[in-house]
């Protein structure tokens, strides 16, 4: 099938078993998503053809790289794909601008598909290019090693927690570049994390990995407020909301934003009005009331109906929500969960605590 | 001084033998750097005997098998005409096989150091395997080259026991510096001993004090 990643990998380690039955779609960006030892790094090899699966098969836009029923494995170097690692991995014998040519030299004619300048400006890499690699810094290395792989014109960018090396000064400097990469580049991207912000701020599609299994894949927005994977469930899980900036407050300094469910305000100026921002609420910053509450200070109190109720084992429960087009997760306790006589279908109010936003 | 032809010919001997060890040394150093496999162990043991074994056990063996009669030495003899042992030709197998290690253990090292990572990376951004050797992994283990071809150059022309029980001392042929000094000391000519000797010293100090300068600026790189 054309437009798609079709992946069937097993491997079996001492200790460890990977299975994986998963397609996802050539384009944007894809999270792949799970704890330390989830088996998201091996994937990754098994799709560069760095480690090679007991049995597998694998299908990238129409053409087969790996079948091991006929013994088809292409050599890393036929494949196409560029990876980029948890540290950068620059070549030390080479400067900068020997790394980003050493892959476009031999991308053949991909090469012009691709505007190396582009990628140099994108990445802000003008005034490095003649210095040597050990001379950078952590987050300037980690720029140089993405533009690298850019710059080689892959089929498939593979990002294996490119910012877990860097301090969050370093990652807040690089985020905003992949959030810049993702919208403006053509390439499809799989990108490995264990942090579900990273992943639902940059990703549009998201693939949950535990124990070596997929136990979700699809759409960023149904995955996350799907409540049936326990990986989710825990104290990160939250929902997204994409919207577009409606309005600024600057006396205030608080920024109004508006999807299909209604308006947020969320502090800061971000952006002009007409930006698409992404929203990210945790379903601990949400609380649910029957009544409009009076004298609040949350300035975030927006209509819901209550879509699905998850299990209530614990002493927590999470709920959905429904507001307009989009889901919200929310975690209320479960003797609130008691005390209000929640059930599917009902109308009332969710008091949104705080938000991250991403332009 | 007469030690002009030994010297000449130590050298050739030595620049012959560091020529085909890089050739020998290099993969398998590689390979020895990237393997698990379980012969990995048995090949090191191998390659390193010459390290441990007095230099006449190794001569011994080497003449035995070299000779005309021996499993090599009677199959050359049938291809050539020619006898291996108390030849130029038979200090060359000899010696590449007595300064093996000092070939392959500096490129393992340096190999290792540079480690899988980067040639990973190089495939990734579309080298052949033997594409990325000669473009990364070359370059980066550049100090392991230099230290192999001084090391194997340098032993190569100090070798005494195995050049005397393989090649004996025909001049112009097998004659090497050290077998000439060891002459002169015989015959009590200490004047054209010291003169070669010191040559020698000279040379190696040299040679050795060049290696480890090169060492510091690469790994200062």
């Amino acid at each position: 099938m054309s437009g798609s990643v079709d992946i069937r990998f097993v491997v079996r380690h001492s200790g460890f078993d990977l299975d994986v039955d998963l397609e996802v779609p050539a384009k944007g960006m894809t999270g792949i998503f799970g704890r330390s030892g989830a088996g998201k790094t091996t994937l990754l090899r098994c799709l560069a053809g760095l480690e090679a699966p007991l049995a597998g098969r694998l299908v990238v836009n129409g053409d087969t790289w790996q079948d091991s029923s006929s013994n088809t494995s292409l050599p890393v170097h036929d494949r196409h794909v560029a990876y980029v690692f948890q540290e950068p991995r620059l070549f030390d014998h080479l400067d900068v601008r020997g790394n980003l040519d050493y892959g476009r030299k031999r991308s053949g004619s991909r090469a012009e598909r691709v505007d190396q300048d582009e990628i140099i400006d994108m990445f802000e890499l003008h005034g490095l290019l003649d210095r040597q690699t050990e001379k950078l810094s952590g987050g300037e290395a980690q720029r140089v090693a993405i533009a690298r792989a850019l710059c080689s014109a892959p089929e498939l960018l593979l990002m294996d927690e490119p910012l877990a090396s860097l301090d969050d000064e370093r990652r807040r400097e690089i985020l905003p570049l992949l959030e810049r990469l993702h919208r403006s580049l053509d390439v499809p991207v799989l990108y490995v994390s264990h942090n579900i912000d990273e992943t639902s701020g940059l990703c549009d599609q998201l693939v949950v990995m535990d124990g070596g299994r997929v136990v979700a894949n699809g759409e960023l927005q149904s995955v996350l407020t799907g409540m049936d994977v326990p990986v989710l469930a825990g104290r990160e899980a939250g929902s997204i909301i994409d919207a577009v900036v409606t309005d600024i407050d600057a006396g205030f300094e608080l920024t109004t934003l508006g999807f299909s469910g209604g308006e947020m305000v969320v502090p800061g100026v971000i952006g002009e009005p007409g930006a698409e921002v992404r929203i990210r609420i945790r379903a601990n910053d949400v609380s649910l009331c029957r009544q409009r509450p009076i004298e609040t200070t949350i300035l975030n109190v927006l209509p819901a109906r209550v879509d699905d109720i998850g299990a209530d084992t614990g002493p927590t429960v999470l709920i959905r929500l429904r507001l307009g087009e989009e889901f919200l997760l929310a975690r209320i306790t479960r003797r609130s969960l008691r005390g209000l006589e929640l059930k599917e279908g009902d109308e009332l109010l969710a008091q949104i605590k705080s938000a991250t936003v991403r332009s | 001084m007469n030690g002009w032809g030994p010297l000449l010919l130590s050298f050739q001997l030595a620049a012959v033998t560091t020529i085909i060890l890089m050739f020998i040394a290099t993969p398998l150093a590689w390979w020895l750097s990237a393997t698990a496999s379980r012969s990995k162990p048995l090949v090191q043991t191998l390659v390193a005997l010459p390290i441990v074994l007095p230099p006449t056990v190794i001569g011994f063996y080497l003449l035995v098998l070299l000779g005309p009669y021996g499993a090599i030495g009677r199959w050359w003899v049938e291809l050539t005409g020619d006898t291996l042992t108390f030849s130029f030709t038979g200090l060359v197998i000899a010696s590449c096989i007595y300064s093996l290690p000092f070939a392959v253990q500096p490129l393992q090292a340096a190999f290792e150091a540079t480690g899988r990572k980067n040639v990973e990376v190089a495939w990734t951004l579309g080298a052949s395997r033997i594409d990325a050797f000669f473009s990364v992994v070359m370059p980066q283990a550049a100090y392991g080259f230099v230290n192999a071809i001084v090391l194997s150059f340098a032993h190569t022309l100090g070798e005494f026991g195995v050049v005397l029980m393989v090649g004996g001392n025909i001049p112009e042929e097998t004659r090497v510096i050290s077998i000439a000094i060891y002459d002169q000391v015989e015959s009590l000519n200490y004047s054209e001993a010291h003169a070669m000797s010191a040559l020698l010293l000279i040379f190696a100090f040299v040679v050795l004090l060049g290696m480890f300068l090169v060492n510091r600026r690469l790994s200062r790189r």
